[in-house]
């Protein structure tokens, strides 16, 4: 279950700023925590983050260990045509997350 | 199972702390004879830059403003683990930022996010929780299209949590 | 003792004993926070912390609340398997109000059940799947979904009948001194709230707003998980997360905290 969750306005005016808000469920695991053992746990934090608007990149953040866990962004885009955007998340693992939100522009 | 008599907690805390203040106290005296500065909270200068390696290499001998960028962030974190910060750059019309990078004078990762942005930005502003391994002083600096450079200071004071958690 | 005194003393008592007979309870126990003057963990942290659990996107606990809500209609179990919503159908509707009478004696099982051991004992008996393992993922998200359904209402559990011997002891495990500390629950959060230690002020320590995303944890995390911190704080043997007696100050602490309203998720340093 990749779990993330997304808020856009429902409805947004071409041409209008809007919000997009995303948080991700991921422990973003720094590598400098020992487990009960005293054994290191090893590192595995989100590293890339692309927000696509139907298909062009619209924000990409180089991430690190430096965000805090199960991390929130909230950034502003301009309301072009309606379609969706498109999250893709890449970490150290070699996981890939993605999550998608629908955008709804009325005239 | 406990047969002492009742000790207030007061006492235990007492108990527990008069080592620590006496090593305080002991680290002071040192500070003093060596002429070493002061703690960093009572000299907080937000026009000066911390000497962060990753930080100078980017800046690449560059000269920056101190005015426009914007760095909102408590001056006491509740929990280092997740402190909000929000970025913006004042008044900068959509298309004129390229990138905001923040950095970190003590976390063992001082390049802790560098944010691209596309031509559909509408604003600059972004919200986000960062991790903190200390009280630090932060830097939030933007690069501007037209290749100025905007920054800003922020010292933040981290605590730890009251019952050191184990579990 | 004059035989005069205590008789006189004994007539004074009767009607109340009397009372107590003829109502079938033990007389009430008694609280050492009145009803009045409870408050919420919320009221001791920081301003960040309460702006954070009032934001209902930024809250992180919310994606745990989320993940229950699709495992609530997740199917599990032999032959095809039934979800939650099989039998419960909009968990919105059906759950509303439960967890605020929870933990609470379960007749069929003859024991003491928190919402964590009546989801389990769903998936085992009714569902016939594999109970959800303490402290897991899934476990903590539909313990955080099914709580979340009662955001907002007043706790109030009973603790007569059958209930109340795990009252009692839990009761009793609350105001024990233990560990190398040598204090008990109450000498933090009935004799010292509102007070500092290090760098946060002690709460009342109630049970309100559980499973709750702790700073600290930089997760979600049960009660007992919580318990279990304190335990570690005055260096005192950690009990197992669903253990009896942490089931047992459940319940206590669930009394204890009559009237406060179910936050779930909660966040806390």
């Amino acid at each position: 279950m990749a779990d993330a969750r997304v808020q856009v306005p429902a409805q947004i005016k071409r041409g209008a700023p809007f919000e997009v808000k995303i948080a991700i469920r991921h422990a973003m695991e720094t590598g400098y925590r020992v487990d009960d053992v005293g054994k290191p746990i090893k590192r595995n934090v989100i590293r890339e983050f692309v927000c696509k608007y139907n298909g062009a990149e619209a924000l990409r953040v180089d991430m690190s260990s430096g965000f805090a866990a199960n991390p929130l962004l909230q950034f502003w885009l301009t309301a072009g045509d309606s379609g969706e955007l498109v999250f893709e998340w890449l970490d150290d693992s070699g996981a890939r997350g993605t999550e998608r939100a629908a955008i709804n522009v009325t005239a | 199972m406990n047969t002492r008599e009742p000790v207030s907690p007061q006492r235990r805390l007492s108990a527990a702390g008069a080592r620590r203040r006496a090593l305080l106290a002991g680290a002071g005296a040192l500070a003093a004879t060596q002429g070493l500065p002061a703690l960093a909270q009572s000299q907080f200068n937000a026009n000066e830059l911390p000497p962060i390696p990753a930080l100078n290499e980017y800046l690449a001998g560059r000269r920056v403003q101190f005015n426009r960028m914007q760095l909102e962030i408590p001056r006491v974190a509740d929990n280092g683990n997740s402190v909000p910060v929000k970025l913006g750059v004042l008044g900068a019309a959509p298309g004129s930022v390229q990138s905001i990078h923040l950095f970190s004078e003590v976390n063992p990762v001082p390049r802790m996010a560098v944010f691209h942005f596309s031509p559909l930005a509408a604003r600059y502003d972004i919200e986000s929780r960062v991790r903190l391994a200390g009280t630090q002083r932060i830097v939030a600096l933007a690069t501007l299209t037209d290749g100025t450079l905007c920054v800003k200071v922020a010292e933040v004071v981290v605590s730890i949590a009251a019952c050191l958690d184990g579990n | 003792m004059k035989p005069a005194r205590s008789a006189s003393r004994l007539c004074q008592r009767l009607p109340a004993l009397l009372l107590a007979a003829l109502a079938g309870t033990a007389p009430a126990q008694q609280r050492v926070i009145p009803l009045t003057e409870l408050k919420s963990g919320l009221a001791y942290t920081g301003e960040d912390v309460r702006a954070l659990q009032g934001d209902d996107f930024a809250n992180p606990g919310m994606l745990w609340v989320e993940r229950g809500e699709k495992l609530w209609s997740t199917p599990a179990g032999a032959g095809g398997g039934q979800s939650c919503a099989s039998c419960h159908q909009d968990a919105k509707a059906s759950m509303k109000g439960v967890s605020t009478r929870y933990p609470a004696f379960d007749t069929a099982a003859g024991r003491l059940f928190n919402i964590e051991a009546r989801i389990n004992a769903c998936r085992t008996d009714r569902q016939k799947a594999e109970a959800l393992k303490p402290e897991s993922e899934d476990l903590l998200a539909l313990t955080a979904y099914i709580n979340h359904q009662s955001q907002g209402l007043p706790i109030k559990v009973a603790i007569d009948g059958p209930a109340r011997p795990y009252f009692e002891r839990g009761r009793d495990f609350y105001y024990t001194k233990r560990g190398q500390m040598n204090m008990s629950c109450a000498t933090c959060h009935e004799a010292n709230f509102g007070k500092r230690l290090f760098a946060e002020t002690i709460s009342q320590g109630h049970p309100n707003a559980y499973p709750i995303y702790r700073l600290e944890w930089q997760t979600m995390g049960s009660l007992h998980r919580r318990m279990r911190s304190c335990l570690f704080g005055v260096r005192a043997e950690l009990l197992p997360v669903g253990s009896p007696p942490l089931l047992d100050l459940e319940l206590f602490l669930a009394w204890r905290a009559e009237g406060l309203k179910v936050e779930t998720p909660g966040v806390r340093r």
